[in-house]
């Protein structure tokens, strides 16, 4: 209910300022008139519930996310859970990790374009790369967050190294490993739309970039309002599966 | 089906502590946290370990388990040696630990924790491993707690389900760190009880660590005093109160007398301890 109320007063005080034009909000369609366009048969600037091309760039934006998700994921759970587990990995390769984390998605994008041979190729890594990191860093710190009696219990229930690895280890590191994917789907999202706008031919982030090239402001928030839909979604969907995983956890 | 807890079963699990030591290497110089410990336990038998916080009766229960390697002597199960300076320690079912703040897998059901260990060992099948769990939780009164995840269970119930697991094993030793620290006088009082009818019908070896004298007394055949750091034996009270025991037992004369007796030896050592401002080493 308050957040019903919540929505309200945003659109109220949006409106307001556009329609006093307070500072330079008069650049800025009132909600109504984003509304309409989005939901208009005939678009003035070509976007709306009911053009082709609008889910167009939300597809395109969607399996972009989740092939880079999905890749993250199959990934970097197994690295990280390798780096939590064998302290030869980890001296490998964590320093290597360390520094090559820091390089913001951004600085990637000369690179990724001249080495990978698709637009689209070059977006999923970008889009790959900051959830990846994100997975394994906090998929290490789930292993490295089990309390050792859990594992000493284990081993003197019988348990082999391949029993504690199945059992413990994997079980124990997946709270952790859940804050790692919802990070990670989190900053999916910002490098998929950057990427998209510097390299893309669709996407929403794309529609925002063309929109605003054309100063077509209203498809710019109806962009910007779909990308929060999505992202909403896909953060939902990621916490549904860790609760499902997780029954077990203390509520 | 369900070994465990047939009264039929020999008692088994006799363990000899010979000159065990152990020494830590730390910033400063070594720390002898064990010296010269030597007790013969004997198959069946339920020995408590009392002494200081800090005194080392950790370092040697987690010799007996196999978990940390001691420095000197050796630790002999049913005549076979499993840990000695030169023979590292490896843990195994057949010496099984219940923790001081409880280790029950949270994200298996209790059935799935108690069905572990013969699961990991491929004594049986797992439907099999699952049945005897099954049998043995009903014979102890937690049927209806067999399908519930461990976080949902008072601290208690916990610990008697992490009892469970470790005696599906049919170990030769059950090793206890202090498992009702956390418990508080009355819960206490009721898990002594629980632990003694487990303890009659298994016939295992139990050696228990603690600080508290009434659980001691209360459990045990003999009760270890171990001297404040290094470690080392410093009385052996027998306990010859009748089995089963019953908690009326505690208010007995026989009872209180032996209490006396424990209490003065355990103070003398709690004194030094004290004097020499010793941290909780655990």
């Amino acid at each position: 209910m308050l957040g019903a109320a919540g929505f309200v007063a945003f659109v109220a005080v949006w409106y307001v300022l556009v329609h006093f034009e307070v500072w330079r909000f008069a650049k800025l369609p009132a909600p109504g008139a984003i509304l309409r366009e989005w939901v208009s048969r005939k678009p003035e600037f070509g976007t709306s519930l009911f053009t082709r091309t609008y889910y167009d760039d939300i597809w395109a934006s969607v399996t972009r996310v989740l092939a880079a998700f999905a890749l993250a994921t199959v990934l970097g759970v197994p690295l990280g859970i390798l780096l939590g587990w064998n302290r030869i990995a980890r001296d490998f390769l964590f320093p290597l990790l360390e520094l090559i984390r820091p390089i913001p998605p951004l600085a990637w994008v000369p690179l990724a374009i001249l080495m990978l041979s698709s637009q689209t190729a070059a977006i999923v890594f970008l889009t790959w790369i900051a959830a990846f990191f994100a997975t394994v860093l906090n998929t290490m710190l789930g292993v490295a967050s089990i309390d050792e009696a859990y594992i000493r219990a284990a081993y003197c229930l019988g348990s082999r190294r391949w029993d504690v690895l199945w059992n413990v280890i994997v079980p124990g590191a997946l709270p952790y490993v859940f804050t790692g994917l919802q990070i990670g789907m989190g900053v999916a999202w910002f490098s998929l739309v950057a990427g998209e706008m510097i390299a893309g031919d669709a996407g929403l982030g794309y529609l925002i970039l063309n929109a605003y090239d054309q100063l077509q402001v209203s498809t710019i928030v109806i962009g910007m309002a779909t990308l929060g839909f999505v992202g909403f979604l896909s953060s939902a969907a990621v916490r549904w599966a860790g609760s499902r995983l997780m029954a077990w956890q203390p509520r | 089906m369900a070994a465990a807890l047939s009264p039929a079963a020999a008692p088994k699990g006799a363990v000899s502590l010979r000159s065990v030591g152990k020494v830590y290497a730390a910033p400063g110089g070594d720390v002898v946290a064990v010296e010269d410990w030597t007790l013969e336990i004997g198959a069946g038998e339920f020995v408590a370990v009392v002494g200081p916080s800090g005194c080392g009766k950790t370092t040697l229960l987690n010799g007996i388990a196999g978990f940390d390697p001691i420095t000197s002597g050796e630790i002999v199960l049913d005549g076979k040696r499993i840990a000695s300076a030169a023979v590292p320690a490896k843990p195994g079912a057949d010496r099984v630990v219940v923790f001081q703040n409880g280790a029950l897998f949270p994200w298996k059901t209790v059935v799935d924790n108690v069905a572990y260990g013969p699961i990991v060992q491929r004594r049986s099948s797992r439907a099999e491993a699952l049945r005897e769990a099954r049998t043995l939780l009903a014979r102890v009164g937690l049927r209806d707690v067999a399908d519930a995840y461990p976080s949902r269970l008072s601290s208690g119930v916990q610990r008697r389900v992490e009892m469970v697991r470790a005696l599906i094993n049919e170990p030769k030793i059950l090793l206890l760190d202090e498992p009702f620290r956390a418990l508080d006088a009355t819960s206490k009082a009721v898990m002594h009880e629980e632990l003694l009818k487990l303890y009659d019908a298994s016939h295992t070896t139990v050696f228990f660590i603690t600080h508290d004298l009434d659980e001691a007394i209360f459990l045990a055949d003999r009760v270890v005093v171990s001297t404040t750091r290094p470690a080392r034996v410093k009385a052996i009270l027998r306990v010859d109160l009748p089995r089963p025991r019953d908690f009326r037992m505690t208010a007995s004369s026989d009872f209180l007398a032996l209490k006396a007796q424990v209490a003065d030896v355990v103070h003398q050592e709690a004194e030094k301890a004290f004097r020499r401002g010793e941290r909780e080493l655990a």
